[in-house]
């Protein structure tokens, strides 16, 4: 139920949007975000964009993931399990 | 697709495992409770729980809309349909729930009810503007994620004179549903939470921080996709290790700790709270859930249509309440897979897509209890 797709701004036309959800387009509402101009990413669910990603916070998260990768063979001593 | 695939990497996925397997202590459990049944399902869906070493235990919380409502809310949306003979108007979620006597939206259209499956309040409201001589009802369920279109909804509705719509407010709030978990009477035996991805995209983790400092549990928001789930089982792993009861927040690419100040000012504007509000599995929790404010009346479908619904009890020997409750897994269950199937759901946390037992039996988890019960008549 809570369910919410990253989704590209393609176009904006005052409260509506078209979005391209994995390159499918489709029109949804604007209502909810301020501040949002094409090319960013949103987060879609029931029609209407909740939020814009951070570019650079996905960046750090990301690299939260690497740590682990980096830690891991030192401790392990390379061996994969 | 741009941040999902980065987000299901196998690779990944292994370095964390390894991760949680060298920083969780042998000598302790460590019991995980995850909110969201978006969660549930990225655990089973990509095999987290099988990454996981044997002491780290995902349990799984009530955070399923559909499996939290009340079967009477889902019976007086059908006497709206069937007294007063309004279009209803719902999310595909709802439509194959179980009401009294077993009977579904899905099957009362069928009967003739006009009931219509929407993808959107924005479709809810065209179906108003095309059939101006017909009332016209939205059964709005779900937590904070899903409220703001239903308030941008009556706004709109209410800026279009739409006098033919309105709606059947069922919404409900997340840190209530906490504070009940934590403030039960045989309270679940949790040490810390994977805590709401998109519900906190709009309400920020700052709701969360009361209780994680009153109740001594710390609290990781987690994004729904695998490796969001697997690195906020590792930061939570790290605050118990610690002692440390804080909220941190793993979402930070859609997460902040105010959340989304315009959504919340159109929901406060549209919507108040309720005194109480019963759940599924938790029982009458106060100021748990919302209503349509006295200024938006006129568009409030409870007080347009009056319907009672009978009090409705489970079906007997259902383990949702306790399910919901984190006390019993599906396995537990003796319904489960027996008489309680998809396509053929006894209780609510199998009729949900994303409740528990849906997502322990579309992913293969039936198969572990028919090997259990193998092994023990073999035994026997």
């Amino acid at each position: 139920m809570c369910l919410a797709i990253p989704a590209e701004v393609i176009s904006i036309d005052g409260d509506t949007a078209q979005v391209s959800v994995g390159g499918v387009k489709k029109e949804i509402s604007m209502a909810l975000v301020d501040d949002v101009a094409v090319g960013d990413y949103v987060l879609i669910h029931v029609g209407y964009a909740l939020n814009k990603i951070s570019t650079e916070e996905a960046q750090k998260t990301l690299e939260l993931f690497a740590q682990a990768g980096m830690l891991a063979p030192d401790i392990l001593g390379g061996q994969e399990s | 697709m741009k941040y999902i695939d980065e987000f299901r990497d196998q690779k990944q996925a292994r370095d964390i495992a390894k991760a949680i397997a060298r920083e969780a202590h042998a000598d302790r459990r460590y019991r995980l409770m995850e909110f969201c049944g978006g969660h549930t399902h990225a655990i089973f869906r990509y095999g987290v729980q099988d990454l996981m070493p044997d002491n780290v235990e995902f349990v799984h919380g009530p955070g399923c809309p559909v499996c939290v409502l009340p079967i009477g809310r889902l019976d007086e949306a059908m006497q709206m349909v069937e007294t007063h003979g309004v279009i209803l108007c719902t999310y595909g979620d709802m439509m194959r729930v179980p009401g009294a006597k077993r009977r579904s939206l899905i099957q009362a259209k069928a009967d003739g009810a006009d009931i219509r499956m929407v993808y959107s309040t924005q479709d809810a409201l065209k179906i108003a503007r095309d059939n101006p001589e017909r009332q016209v009802v939205f059964f709005a369920i779900g937590f904070e994620t899903t409220t703001p279109p239903t308030a941008v909804a009556i706004k709109q509705a209410q800026s279009e004179g739409l006098e033919n719509f309105s709606v059947f407010c069922n919404h409900v709030l997340t840190p209530a549903a906490l504070g009940a978990i934590l403030n039960a009477e045989t309270p679940v035996d949790i040490d810390a939470f994977l805590g709401p991805s998109h519900v906190s995209t709009v309400i920020g983790s700052g709701p969360y921080e009361p209780f994680a400092e009153q109740y001594g549990k710390p609290i990781v928001i987690a994004g729904f996709e695998p490796l969001d789930v697997m690195q906020s089982a590792l930061m939570a792993i790290r605050l118990i290790n610690e002692g440390r009861t804080a909220v941190e927040n793993e979402y930070t690419r859609a997460v902040t700790r105010e959340g989304n100040t315009k959504a919340q000012a159109l929901v406060n504007e549209v919507f108040e709270l309720r005194d109480a509000f019963e759940w599924r599995g938790l029982g009458l929790i106060p100021k748990s859930a919302l209503q349509i404010r006295t200024e938006f009346s006129g568009f409030d479908a409870e007080k347009r249509f009056p319907v009672q619904a009978q009090p409705v009890s489970d079906v007997k020997g259902c383990a949702c309440p306790e399910i919901l409750r984190g006390q019993k897994k599906p396995l537990d269950c003796k319904l489960f897979g027996a008489v309680c199937t998809p396509e053929n759901p006894m209780g609510s946390c199998m009729v949900s897509s994303e409740g528990a037992c849906a997502a322990y039996w579309s992913y293969g988890r039936h198969r572990q209890k028919a090997d259990q019960e193998g092994q023990s008549k073999g035994a026997a």
